[in-house]
């Protein structure tokens, strides 16, 4: 069974800047919590999840026009999965930024997804904080 | 030197599976013991029947929709009010020994620091409080964690992994390839959940938190003051306790449970009297929340995976109440008996059978909200022994070890302290108890808010999926103790209706905004 989840934030940053830090797939360690590291070869990124856990991905799409980034996880863990970062123009130099992700299981959307969330959050707070320095994880948080 | 407080919760446990509720499988001298030296409470309420919002509930005495862990697998965050943080600013020592569950296990990113903490190895951190200060992470000094199985890396997979690595894989595999709740059955009937587990008694977790609670009590002075949270993971499914320990209770020798109907026509005429998720449920075309197997079809339930659930049900529960003797022995081996309050309860409950179920979802009844409490006050204290039938909640949690330690109330906590008798909770204003369920999985909402009050639940239904938000379920408990007839829509019970949907909505807590995300299964 497959699921679809969505998670959303405004950001008080022009798209241009926004879509900036999305469209470079070796620069989401700094802003997705929980990714400790991803090496881009290609189209094929690996990255290494904060529990040691390497996953690897296709990028599926980077287009500086929508402003859309796409990746899929190859990890035998799925049997289908399809993530899409869209960066939306909704003025006053403002973004909305949306990651939506559909897998199978179904089970690991609730997973991806809730750290897509986390990653926007963090995203948010970095760009209108002027701080890109990523939040500790440990020992204090 | 004040009272010291050694706080024991197990996860998803019956009110009657201890023998002084009246259970008769288990046998649970230990908890019965404290309950005739001390209160004992008839109708306690958990403010949500899953185990992240509730657990939340007992640290922060605030309802699910103020401190906002909705549903499970939304993190309670690290800064929110926690009345271990109140204690050990106060000068208690603190720890937190076995399962915590404020933030999600399934965590492959290693986002959440009760995971961090633990993957580390380390059994201390620091946080930061609500206040802005920083200090042991949500109050507690030491930190110990465990939860069902040896998968993951909380504290107690690694000390099996590094000990007893043989012992990893004898437990039954928690979730299924899909990453949902395993339905796999096992034993003699085949009940999904039930496995056959070789570990030695001394490795399960059940001893393991025991021990680890008295290591750190031993390694406090004398003179210490201390709040411990003794925290089993069981009687929990998966229903998996030691093999050496099977003997105890023989599924033959377990009686079906009252609330079990055993004639499939009656059971399903019960169904059918509640809101349409029982049913659909039942029958295996909704599965609304993630903590049910999702590939099992609950109307397959016979009775004799009733008896077999039953009876290792009863196996946990014993060998959680010998674990409790053996750290009350070492309480006592220290001089500290006369000043220290025992505290036991639970999360939520558990179906077991009753209606034809198991498990545990969006379903306000007996099985999954009455939970065994019992509080021995500290003998010092002079407190009488009671039977308190009014009802009380885990929310009342917080206060209460705040007045046993001479603390005031913070102005967070929603809750009252717990009444040493009927008297003193009419005094108190002890009258009714909340609870709520929010859910949403893959498009499925569930809401639910529930008021117990005067011997009558109510629930009262919001839209969602299945339900158009005229919905309700209302039991008379006096005259229908096991919920089994539906009253909602039953003209002669209209004025009580009324009245009682009247004050659930009028006690409707705060909620906290912006709404908090499920970032995570469980």
């Amino acid at each position: 069974m497959s699921a679809t989840v969505r998670r959303e934030v405004i950001i008080a940053r022009t798209p241009i800047e926004v879509w900036g830090r999305i469209s470079n797939p070796s620069d989401h360690p700094s802003w997705f919590v929980g990714m400790t590291s991803a090496v881009v070869d290609g189209d094929v990124r690996t990255i290494t999840t904060g529990s040691g856990l390497p996953m690897p991905e296709r990028i599926v799409t980077v287009d500086n026009i929508l402003r859309r980034f796409q990746y899929a996880i190859t990890s035998p863990f799925f049997k289908s999965h399809l993530s899409t970062i869209d960066v939306f123009d909704i003025g006053d130099d403002r973004s909305l930024v949306a990651y939506s992700v559909d897998c199978d299981p179904a089970a690991m959307a609730l997973i991806i997804g809730g750290a897509a969330g986390g990653a926007l959050k963090e995203l948010k707070r970095q760009m209108e904080s002027g701080d890109e320095v990523a939040e500790r994880l440990t020992p204090l948080n | 030197m004040g009272r010291k407080i050694l706080f024991v919760t197990t996860d998803q446990q019956r009110y009657d599976t201890i023998g002084c509720n009246g259970g008769a499988v288990a046998r649970t001298p230990v908890i019965d013991a404290l309950a005739a030296q001390g209160i004992r409470y008839e109708r306690a309420v958990p403010q949500s029947v899953v185990c992240m919002p509730s657990r939340s509930t007992m640290l922060t005495g605030q309802y699910p929709t103020t401190h906002g862990v909705w549903m499970n697998g939304v993190p309670l965050p690290v800064d929110a009010p926690s009345v271990a943080a109140e204690l050990q600013r106060n000068g208690y020592r603190t720890a937190l020994i076995g399962k915590a569950h404020f933030q999600p296990f399934i965590d492959p990113f290693a986002r959440f620091a009760e995971n961090r903490i633990a993957g580390s190895g380390d059994e201390t951190a620091q946080s930061r409080w609500r206040d802005g200060t920083v200090g042991p992470h949500r109050g507690f000094e030491h930190l110990e964690f465990a939860t069902h199985g040896a998968a993951g890396s909380l504290h107690y997979a690694q000390w099996l992994q590094k000990n007893h690595p043989e012992a990893v894989a004898m437990f039954y595999p928690a979730l299924d390839a899909s990453f949902y709740v395993n339905s796999a059955g096992g034993g003699a009937s085949g009940a999904p959940q039930v496995h056959d587990n070789p570990i030695p008694k001394e490795w399960y977790h059940t001893d393991w938190v025991a021990d680890r609670t008295v290591a750190w009590l031993d390694s406090l002075a004398g003179d210490d003051d201390w709040f411990c949270w003794m925290s089993f993971p069981d009687p929990h499914h998966p229903w998996d306790p030691p093999a050496s320990e099977l003997g105890r209770v023989k599924p033959d020798d377990v009686p079906l449970p009252a609330g079990y109907p055993t004639n499939r026509r009656e059971r399903e005429r019960i169904l059918d009297g509640k809101p349409r998720h029982w049913r659909k449920w039942y029958d295996g075309e909704l599965v609304s929340n993630y903590e049910a197997p999702k590939q099992w079809v609950p109307a397959t339930l016979t009775d004799d995976q009733v008896r077999e659930v039953n009876a290792r049900n009863a196996v946990e529960c014993e060998l959680i109440d010998e674990a409790l003797g053996r750290v009350l022995a070492s309480i006592a081996a220290r001089g500290w008996s006369e000043d220290v309050d025992v505290i036991f309860t639970t999360d939520h409950g558990e179906f077991q059978g009753d209606f034809g179920l198991m498990f545990k979802g969006p379903y306000h009844v007996d099985a999954l909200m009455r939970l065994p409490l019992v509080w021995r006050p500290a003998p010092s204290a002079g407190v009488a022994p009671a039977v308190v039938t009014k009802p009380v909640g885990l929310v009342d949690l917080a206060p209460t070890f705040s007045q046993i330690a001479g603390l005031a109330p913070t102005e967070w906590m929603q809750g009252k302290s717990l009444p040493s008798d009927d008297a003193d909770a009419d005094a108190c204003g002890h009258d009714k108890a909340l609870t709520e369920w929010d859910s949403e999985l893959f498009g499925v909402g569930v809401y639910l808010r529930t008021l117990t009050r005067d011997n009558w639940v109510c629930t009262a239904y919001k839209a969602g999926y299945v339900h158009d938000g005229t919905e309700g379920e209302l039991y008379n408990l006096s005259e229908d103790p096991l919920q089994q007839r539906n009253l909602w829509d039953d003209p002669v019970a209209a004025g009580m209706r009324s009245d009682l949907v009247a004050d659930l909505w009028d006690s409707q807590p705060v909620a906290l905004a912006p709404r908090l995300d499920c970032e995570a299964p469980v």
